[in-house]
């Protein structure tokens, strides 16, 4: 017990504080260290493939060589400025933007339908949702391969069944004015489950008294909606189109399988663009340079919800 | 519209008689059967012969004459049931380092106080926006210089840790009375037993929740595996898909095509068909995984 106190001796008060604010520091830092052994393996793999990737994208940027053998050359902003001037990114780019809001708001709107329909839960409703939530499950890629057939021209499935209906028959993913609107059906499908769910949960939220007196002040199905409902499913909105529009960034399997970016870089997105820079070009600088301005801009967004996913996750 | 009356029997009595939420009903049930048209054609093309002639590939009557020479052909061409294998590795690979780590991380928030608690947290919270798919590039470097380029470990390794799993098992920690803890704490159990005997048994909700999510977003994962696989019988389910879909594609036979794609996702659709309420909880938990 003594040797916990030395302030009673006098040598040890006249000894510097920084030793003892050492000391409070060490002792603390002790009584955390079983803590940091528990989340030392999560520690190590989030540093490795989350900021470790992070600091190596900025890197990599900053370099660059000729051929995949030759010496890496720094080359400071050249690559960056490289993937600016890209008519190829700026390509991706555009299309990405009309990709995401084409496929957010379908989706959402949707999913909000979907939601309304079938909130309240009985057997029907149950099936109904099983059968909207079906495509969530399964891989873009296998989404992909059924797609194909449905776009299929002459004899696929929509041409089989509407093409009668149309003059001309379209290309739907041979025509470069048509194939990113092809690809953005099959998004709309495979999502729109998967956001009711959300907007499903946050209409339990709505108070029944509320609703219940709007009834009875005769308040009609879209008064309710627009002034009681809505305002009630603001943060359920702000949540799910952040997640479309990171998902509108990198759940874009079906390019690589379907077009792979074409007709005429037509469906060419931005993380396709990424790819072909690392895997068919062998260009990891402009690829770097490519992920790390996605990265800013996707991170622009979260950072727009970061306080609201902070909340959900329990806080600090 | 008697069979949509009943279906708002139960409604509030000022609500019975509007026109216009059973018009969205409608609305909606004619959606969700478009929505079933891919499927149902999935399964009807699988079964069809290639008798029936590519024009009749379309149509979405059965055939009358049902025949499992698809399956067969898709099974033999395909290379299948390696795939199902390596899939299976990889989701479970990831699944059990996940558990390990998620419940560590998890515990380490929900009971414990350190210094450096809120940076720590914002380091987990921000793994939930930096979607590990566009790191492809760097991480597949890293990949390679590890010597695992072109491995099942290579594929599952970015994955090992979990801030949405580390938060999930946090919470479900956290609402577990500390009054047991004691009680074993007064036994002199030591952390790692009190973890593994009390908090972990008394989890097991969330951690279902959690490999339904998991197993789910990995069997589906495509971009990073064609990344990493380099050998064609390493690849995952849907790598071997992709693949098979271009040289089918080639012949036309889209008989053969549906039967792949049937087998890829069959597995997961009975699972969740059995599982339905677990499955939309555990997605309704799951938001950015």
């Amino acid at each position: 017990m003594s040797l916990a106190e030395p302030a009673a001796l006098p040598v040890a008060t006249s000894a510097a504080p920084r030793l003892h604010v050492l000391k409070r520091f060490m002792g603390r830092f002790k009584a955390s260290l079983p803590a940091y052994l528990l989340l030392l393996p999560s520690l190590v793999f989030l540093a490795l493939f989350t900021y470790g990737a992070m600091g190596r994208v900025l890197v990599d940027a900053l370099y660059q060589r000729a051929t995949p053998k030759a010496p890496v050359r720094f080359v400071g902003f050249e690559n960056i400025s490289a993937v600016l001037a890209d008519p190829a990114f700026a390509g991706a780019v555009v299309n990405n933007l009309i990709y995401a809001v084409g496929t957010a708001v379908p989706s959402i709107a949707l999913a909000l339908l979907f939601a309304l329909a079938l909130s309240r839960t009985h057997a029907v409703n149950s099936a109904l949702r099983a059968a909207l939530f079906l495509p969530v499950l399964i891989p873009m890629v296998a989404a992909s391969a059924l797609f194909l057939f449905i776009f299929l021209p002459n004899v696929g499935l929509l041409d089989y069944y509407i093409g009668r209906l149309l003059p001309v028959l379209p290309n739907w993913l041979g025509d470069p004015d048509i194939a990113l609107y092809a690809i953005m059906v099959i998004t709309i499908w495979k999502n729109a489950g998967y956001y009711m769910l959300f907007f499903l949960a946050g209409l339990q939220a709505v108070p029944e008294d509320v609703m219940e007196a709007a009834h009875l002040d005769g308040a009609g199905p879209y008064m309710r909606l627009r002034h009681i409902i809505l305002p009630e499913l603001k943060p359920t909105f702000l949540f799910v189109t952040v997640i479309a529009i990171l998902n509108a960034v990198t759940q874009v399997d079906h390019v690589f399988v379907m077009t792979q970016g074409g007709p005429s870089n037509a469906t060419n997105l931005v993380l396709f663009y990424i790819y072909q820079q690392s895997v068919e070009h062998y260009d990891i600088g402009k690829a770097s340079a490519a992920t790390l301005l996605t990265l800013a801009a996707l991170m622009g967004l979260t950072a727009l919800s970061f306080r609201t996913m902070a909340n959900r996750e329990g806080g600090p | 519209m008697k069979l949509i009356d009943r279906l708002y029997k139960d409604a509030p009595l000022a609500t019975r008689n509007e026109i216009t939420p059973k018009l969205g009903f409608l609305l909606t049930v004619l959606l969700a059967i478009v929505w079933l048209i891919p499927f149902l054609w999935m399964v009807v093309a699988t079964l069809r012969p290639a008798s029936d002639g590519i024009n009749a590939m379309a149509e979405l009557m059965p055939s009358l004459k049902p025949t499992l020479d698809n399956v067969r052909d898709a099974w033999e061409i395909g290379d299948f049931p390696r795939y199902t294998i390596n899939t299976t590795i990889i989701c479970t690979g990831i699944l059990l380092v996940q558990f390990v780590t998620i419940t560590l991380a998890g515990f380490a928030f929900a009971r414990l106080n350190f210094v450096g608690k809120t940076l720590i947290f914002y380091l987990f919270l921000m793994q939930l926006m930096l979607v590990p798919v566009l790191l492809i590039v760097p991480n597949l470097s890293l990949v390679a210089q590890l010597g695992l380029y072109d491995t099942l470990t290579g594929v599952m390794m970015p994955f090992f840790a979990s801030a949405f799993g580390t938060f999930l098992m946090r919470q479900a920690f956290e609402a577990i009375p500390t009054e047991l803890e004691d009680a074993a704490l007064i036994d002199g159990a030591s952390l790692l037993q009190r973890i593994r005997h009390i908090y972990v048994p008394l989890s097991m909700p969330s951690f279902s929740a959690f490999a339904i999510i998991s197993v789910t977003s990995h069997w589906n994962d495509f971009l990073w595996p064609l990344m990493v696989i380099n050998s064609p019988d390493k690849r995952p389910l849907t790598v071997g898909l992709s693949v098979f879909t271009k040289t089918a594609e080639g012949t036309q036979a889209w008989g053969t095509i549906a039967a792949g794609t049937l087998m890829v996702v069959a597995p997961l659709l009975v699972v969740f068909l059995i599982f339905q309420k677990r499955f939309i909880s555990s997605f309704v938990t799951s938001g950015i995984k």
